[in-house]
């Protein structure tokens, strides 16, 4: 309905919205709603429906066609913008994914108006909306607001709050009509990476990381152990990732992914600027490492001063304890 | 071939930034300027593929004013053809999109087979002008490219791009827009040969009027600059690794709740 706030839907490729889903509803109803959904896949899976629901959308646009997977930006970007012309929502929400990056800021152009990306706030002054994004490295903020509707931004994953579940809620479904322009980006091959087991490094709510402290690749055995323990995705300091130890995708940093868990253990990082600029707003931070004088002990809520390679395998044996019981 | 690059200058990481007497900008004395990381995957890039071919073009360009010159003047260190310069005051307070605008309005002028930018600039992180000005050209994109290789009669680009668990790999009719994912290549150091060479190439001016830009207002605005919120004092925890272990564990579980 015209303005409404719409969440455009991550999903996982198999008809499944992703959890990351939560927190885009979530604000989008803090900030007044009414929270829909808008859904581009090949296939949508009614418990998928059923999931979108019970997050708190009233309504979703499911845009099913075979070709609208794999995504690609001039297929999916036109699509939206003509149902957005017609239903004029007032903003358009997206977690940050890769994909979710490049076709906001596509739309954003399609459609003539500005895109606040990575937002990790949001919120109406009078009747406009504010966006605080951090910026240098994380070193400052910045607030941003937009010149007309809709608004567009993409959420920065594990800083707003999930929506709760309301079980048996449902949401109108609605299926307009869906024409695609011809593709011209042809998908040649999918390499899946090989799965770790552990949680995707921009998603889990624990992450460990892993810097030059760890003395080569063949330690990090002893990090995905203690991730096993206690579910958390197991990342790398640029240090560590540059000397070759572990491929550029577990990067954490300027230069890598950025992420903002619940919790963030470093071990044997330093604390170099460009890494605190991907993992400073983790919500508690525990370092790790032998020099007392590591940057990284600056931002940590706990710090332990010592040799890792004594604190991981202590730490596994002391969470397997607790959360056995 | 013609290539075209775009590239932003930013603040080094190491760089202290302070907010400036004006609260929507920073201080811009005593800040060390770089090429955005990501934006030396780009030149690398271009050079590599002008190279493997034995011909082509390589133009950079960049929107800034006077000291984006240094940029510039760097990418053609590296080995870039020429460059040009959009530098007009009117397009101080650019956001992504007007930036977008302006180099959509440059490569129309100088018609290359293939842009290629940074995923983002890390100053303020938008990751937005590649994707957007496909979308203004009506062109393909991808983002986070791993891999790229241009086929020999250069009319289509394969290009394998970073998405969540895993890498999708794409053939691109040229003309196409790419942005540049770590791990695409290992950016070269200019030569002295390079740099001297440098100072002999041509870098043109461009303001917003010799791009026909009309309306050359922002859709998004910087309102306020903010300090980070200062974090709570940290604890460090002493005592033997065990019992240090156990204590942080204790206050992982009970006073911070996060696990």
């Amino acid at each position: 309905m015209a303005g409404a706030l719409w969440c455009v839907v991550e999903d996982d490729r198999k008809g499944m919205p992703k959890k990351v889903m939560a927190e885009a509803l979530g604000e989008a109803a803090r900030l007044g709603g009414p929270v829909e959904a808008v859904w581009l896949t090949d296939k949508a899976d009614d418990a998928g429906l059923q999931q979108l629901g019970e997050w708190g959308a009233t309504k979703v646009w499911l845009l099913q066609h075979e070709g609208l997977a794999p995504y690609r930006g001039e297929v999916w970007a036109p699509v939206v913008a003509d149902l957005a012309a017609k239903e004029t929502p007032k903003a358009i929400l997206a977690p940050v994914t890769s994909r979710q990056r490049e076709f906001m800021a596509r739309l954003a152009a399609r459609l003539g108006v500005g895109l606040a990306a990575d937002s990790v706030a949001l919120a109406l002054e009078g009747d406009r909306l504010v966006a605080t994004r951090p910026v240098y490295a994380g070193k400052l903020l910045s607030k941003v607001t937009w010149a007309k509707q809709p608004w567009l931004a993409t959420l920065r994953p594990n800083v707003f709050r999930p929506a709760e579940v309301q079980a048996g809620r449902s949401a109108q479904v609605e299926r307009p009509p869906v024409t695609l322009p011809a593709a011209q980006m042809k998908l040649v091959e999918r390499r899946e990476e090989v799965s770790t087991g552990l949680p995707e490094l921009t998603e889990a709510e624990i992450v460990l990381s892993g810097g030059r402290g760890m003395k080569g690749p063949e330690n990090y055995v002893i990090l995905e152990e203690l991730g096993g323990v206690v579910g958390a995705a197991v990342g790398a300091s640029r240090a560590a990732v540059d000397a070759g130890w572990r491929p550029h995708r577990f990067q954490i940093g300027q230069t890598g992914r950025t992420i903002s868990p619940k919790l963030y253990m470093g071990f044997g990082v330093s604390g170099a600027i460009q890494h605190l600029a991907g993992m400073r707003t983790s919500k508690v931070i525990v370092a790790v490492n032998k020099d007392p004088e590591a940057p990284i002990f600056k931002i940590a809520d706990y710090g332990i001063v010592a040799d890792l390679f004594e604190v991981v395998p202590e730490m596994t044996t002391e969470f397997k304890r607790l959360l056995e019981k | 071939m013609k290539i075209l690059v775009a590239i932003k200058q930013v603040p080094d990481t190491a760089t202290q930034v302070k907010i400036s007497g004006d609260p929507k900008a920073i201080e811009t004395s005593g800040i060390t300027w770089i090429i955005s990381p990501y934006d030396e995957f780009a030149v690398e890039e271009a050079l590599r593929i002008k190279e493997k071919r034995g011909q082509g073009d390589v133009v950079a360009v960049s929107l800034g004013p006077d000291r984006v010159k240094e940029a510039l003047r760097s990418a053609l260190a590296m080995g870039a053809d020429r460059a040009v310069h959009v530098n007009d005051p009117a397009l101080a307070g650019a956001d992504t999109l007007l930036t977008a605008r302006a180099l959509a309005a440059v490569v129309k002028q100088e018609s290359p087979a293939l842009v290629i930018c940074g995923r983002q600039a890390i100053d303020d992180d938008m990751g937005a002008v590649g994707a957007q000005l496909a979308e203004l050209l009506g062109w393909p994109c991808a983002s986070w490219i791993m891999e790229e290789t241009v086929d020999a009669d250069a009319k289509t680009v394969r290009v394998g791009r970073q998405v969540e668990g895993g890498l999708e790999v794409f053939d691109l009719p040229l003309p196409a827009v790419l942005s540049a994912q770590k791990g695409l290549n290992e950016p070269r150091y200019p030569t002295l040969k390079g740099i001297m060479g440098a100072k002999k190439k041509e870098i043109k001016d461009v303001k917003a009027a010799d791009l026909a830009l009309g309306d050359a207002a922002p859709q998004l605005t910087v309102t306020t600059l903010e300090a980070l919120p200062p974090r709570p004092p940290g604890r460090i925890i002493q005592g033997e690794v065990k019992d240090a272990v156990k204590e942080l564990v204790r206050a992982l579980r009970e006073d911070a709740k996060v696990i």
